[in-house]
């Protein structure tokens, strides 16, 4: 040891900065098939390989093979191939609603469209989801109607949320999604609370939640896993390391230290890494967990690997932070087109069909989208009732809320007037 | 009629709510054993383990778990150990318990007890003593309600398990062994939200809560004689505020002391003071006086902190030196 040598720390950095050119040529990526698929009764520590390796199951001939591979009806990978499509020409409208001034804030999932996607398809009916901002395909796969979440991200006259929610911070009962937050991680403790209130009333269902690989620096990531390991709670805990938190890529958040997926195998809970741009892989990946859940054997770590093609969000440039080519170079390719590709090549599916599902599926987007905008964008046309603000603040109106709402002649039928001292 | 203790009123509570409604569930550190005084005792043997669950050491994640399960249809009833420890579980609190009924557009209801132990007894210094009220009535969606006496602590429990909003159920550890008379079994939900007049009086009021009460009517009892009637307010409830019958009370008596463990700055006397002085300005006699703890960490050594807790001595003093100063009263 030299004597002399003064402590130093070391500062994460990507590999390649904007300017240069991307290379991925460092990641280890194993063949589709190669990965074993254990029983579902596996402990943590009896699988703990694959919390490093990455489950796939399209080859680079659009053929799924291998042990994760399950015999799935043609009908069913369209259903997912036209949810994750309608998903990705959802986010193109949105995004461009807000460049036009129509909303102040959107996030596109373009690229991860498979995580929410094929995991919506994995889950049950009754089963909860508590996502994070890029699950919108969730909602969609479940055929919840885009047109209410266009009205959520317009805050318009039928806004379920009542303009009180930021731009895609959906929230459905019915769809049992769970609302958004914008303080990161913490829909994952509910889950797992939701999971256990689940087996306390001996129910059936099963819970999942979705975090980003930047929050899992958060409190909530560890909470959940140490909970959910100690009761065996039954619930499906999701990473999804698109590469990118904002404009910090993922070793920020210690992914090159070791995967995301690794991080279960210290709190006991069995966990999977997975091509995340692979329908077919997330899909039998969620399954395994799922039924692992429903056996009561406790909760699954998915980490999936993927990468966050567009922006953050309307806010941030990514030529700022990471190369212009480095989208192009994901060497899992993109999601939708692998899917495309594997349909295509079981004779299910025809490039023609595939360009006329496009067609059709904008054509939806834009006709609902004239639909939502008639009821109101953020400035313009119906807006939510400024009286309504005082409503929900607790189950029953309290009486100091009814002064307010008086004082600032906000009462049905009254003139409003600015709040005290503005 | 029956005694009981503060704590004793409390966990009946419980029993009584628990054996009522299968969906109330209880999630804390230690809950099963009862907790560090005592409060749970019992219950894990009435009603399982898997309806009283011990938790590991962590806030955030108990709060998280109760709205988790608040939101599929249970009553959760955690507790936090210390109203210090509340810090740990805030965000989740704050953010998420007291938003999401208002967030989902009413979609989802969030039905939550959260059970906390505050005050200064026992030398516990400064995380382990402190009398934070004020963060929590500041938040929207929250309400608070702090009992000073075994009968409203049953009541208040009843209607904090039963209330579908999230309650802060604030409990003074310095009273726990207090006792009073009972409620009896089956007795009523204390309304949340609505102060108690303990001692009808024409000259000053006194508005409190939960140790304070005791010495308020204790102060009220000796000041009496001496041609000073003061009538002695319980607020019980600190979100939402009885506004109602304490700017009634002050109209009356034309002068008002807030008395609270907490400290002065931003504490609920500031915010009892504001809203009097609007309702009732020209009512008034004389100046709004407060009396609180000192702005400073809670020390753990006796010698230092018997100047953070009012009690009769500074009440007395505080009324007396307000009716010599103005030249009014007895």
């Amino acid at each position: 040891m030299d004597r002399d040598q003064v402590l130093q720390l070391h500062i994460p950095e990507p590999k390649h900065r904007p300017g240069e050119l991307a290379d991925f040529s460092h990641l280890r990526l194993p063949l589709a098939g190669e990965i074993r698929r254990p029983p579902i009764a596996a402990s943590a520590y009896e699988i703990r390989d694959l919390a490093y390796e990455l489950i796939r199951v399209l080859d680079d001939e659009d053929r799924a093979v291998g042990p994760w591979a399950q015999p799935l009806e043609p009908a069913f990978l369209l259903r997912g191939l036209r949810a994750m499509m309608l998903t990705r020409a959802y986010d193109e409208r949105m995004f461009r609603a807000q460049r036009q001034g129509k909303t102040s804030f959107y996030m596109k999932c373009t690229g991860e469209e498979a995580v929410a996607v094929a995991q919506a398809c994995a889950f049950e009916c009754g089963d909860m989801f508590f996502p994070t901002y890029r699950q919108q395909g969730l909602l969609i796969a479940r055929d919840w109607p885009i047109l209410d979440m266009m009205c959520q991200v317009y805050s318009n006259s039928a806004d379920r949320l009542k303009g009180r929610q930021m731009p895609v911070f959906y929230s459905s009962r019915e769809a049992g999604f769970f609302s958004i937050s914008g303080n990161l991680g913490t829909q994952f403790s509910q889950a797992v609370g939701w999971a256990m209130a689940s087996a306390y009333r001996h129910d059936r269902h099963i819970a999942s939640a979705w975090i980003g690989d930047g929050a899992t620096a958060e409190p909530d990531f560890h909470y959940a896993l140490t909970l959910a390991a100690v009761y065996h709670a039954p619930v499906v805990l999701n990473v999804v390391n698109n590469q990118w938190a904002i404009s910090c890529y993922q070793g920020m958040a210690g992914g090159d230290e070791s995967t995301f997926a690794s991080r279960g195998i210290g709190y006991g809970v069995p966990a999977l890494r997975v091509d995340g741009n692979d329908f077919l892989a997330v899909y039998a990946a969620t399954r395994w967990a799922a039924e692992r859940a429903r056996s009561n054997l406790g909760p699954t770590l998915i980490e999936h690997f993927t990468y966050r093609a567009a922006a953050h969000s309307t806010s941030d440039d990514p030529g700022r932070y990471r190369p212009q080519d480095e989208s192009a170079k994901w060497p899992l390719g993109d999601p939708i087109e692998r899917l495309k590709r594997h349909l295509v090549a079981i004779g299910a599916w025809s490039d023609a069909q595939h360009a006329a599902l496009v067609a059709e599926l904008d054509e939806t987007v834009r006709e609902t989208g004239r639909r939502a905008e008639a009821l109101g964008t953020l400035n313009a046309g119906p807006l939510p009732d400024p009286a309504s603000m005082f409503e929900d603040v607790y189950k029953e109106m309290q009486p100091h809320l009814k002064r307010q709402r008086r004082e600032a002649g906000l009462e049905p039928g009254g003139t409003p007037r600015p709040a005290e001292g503005a | 009629m029956a005694e009981q203790s503060l704590l004793e009123a409390i966990r009946e509570g419980l029993h009584e709510e628990m054996a009522r409604d299968p969906a109330v569930y209880m999630l804390g550190e230690d809950v099963a054993l009862g907790g560090p005084f005592g409060v749970t005792a019992g219950l894990a043997e009435a009603f399982g383990t898997q309806r009283v669950v011990n938790t590991p050491i962590s806030e955030g994640a108990v709060m998280g778990l109760a709205i988790g399960a608040a939101a599929v249809g249970l009553r959760p009833v955690i507790e936090i150990m210390f109203i210090d420890f509340i810090t740990l579980a805030m965000d989740q609190l704050v953010n998420h318990a007291a938003k999401l009924h208002y967030m989902s557009g009413g979609q989802l209801k969030i039905p939550l007890t959260v059970r906390v132990q505050c005050g200064i007894s026992g030398n516990m210094g400064a995380q382990h003593s402190q009398s934070l009220e004020a963060w929590l009535a500041h938040v929207p969606g929250l309400k608070v309600v702090t009992p000073s006496c075994p009968a409203d602590a049953k009541g208040l429990i009843k209607a904090a398990i039963r209330d579908d909003n999230p309650v802060v159920f604030i409990e003074h550890r310095g009273l726990y062994w207090a006792r009073g008379e009972a409620a009896g079994a089956g007795a009523a939900v204390t309304p949340i939200g609505e102060a108690a007049v303990l001692r009808e009086g024409e000259h000053i009021t006194i508005a409190t809560f939960g140790r304070q009460v005791a010495a308020a009517l204790e102060a009220a009892a000796e000041l009496a004689p001496q041609g000073i009637s003061a009538e002695v307010i319980d607020l019980r409830s600190l979100q939402p505020l009885d506004m109602d019958t304490l700017v009634e009370s002050v109209r009356k008596t034309g002068r008002l002391l807030v008395v609270h463990e907490a400290v002065s700055e931003g504490g609920i006397g500031a915010e009892i003071a504001m809203r009097v002085q609007q309702a009732a300005f020209y009512d008034l006699d004389g100046p709004i006086l407060r009396l609180a703890a000192p702005f400073s960490p809670i020390p753990a050594s006796s010698a230092l902190d018997r100047f953070f807790v009012p009690g009769k001595a500074e009440i007395l003093r505080a009324v007396r030196g307000a009716f010599r100063r103005q030249g009014a009263g007895g």
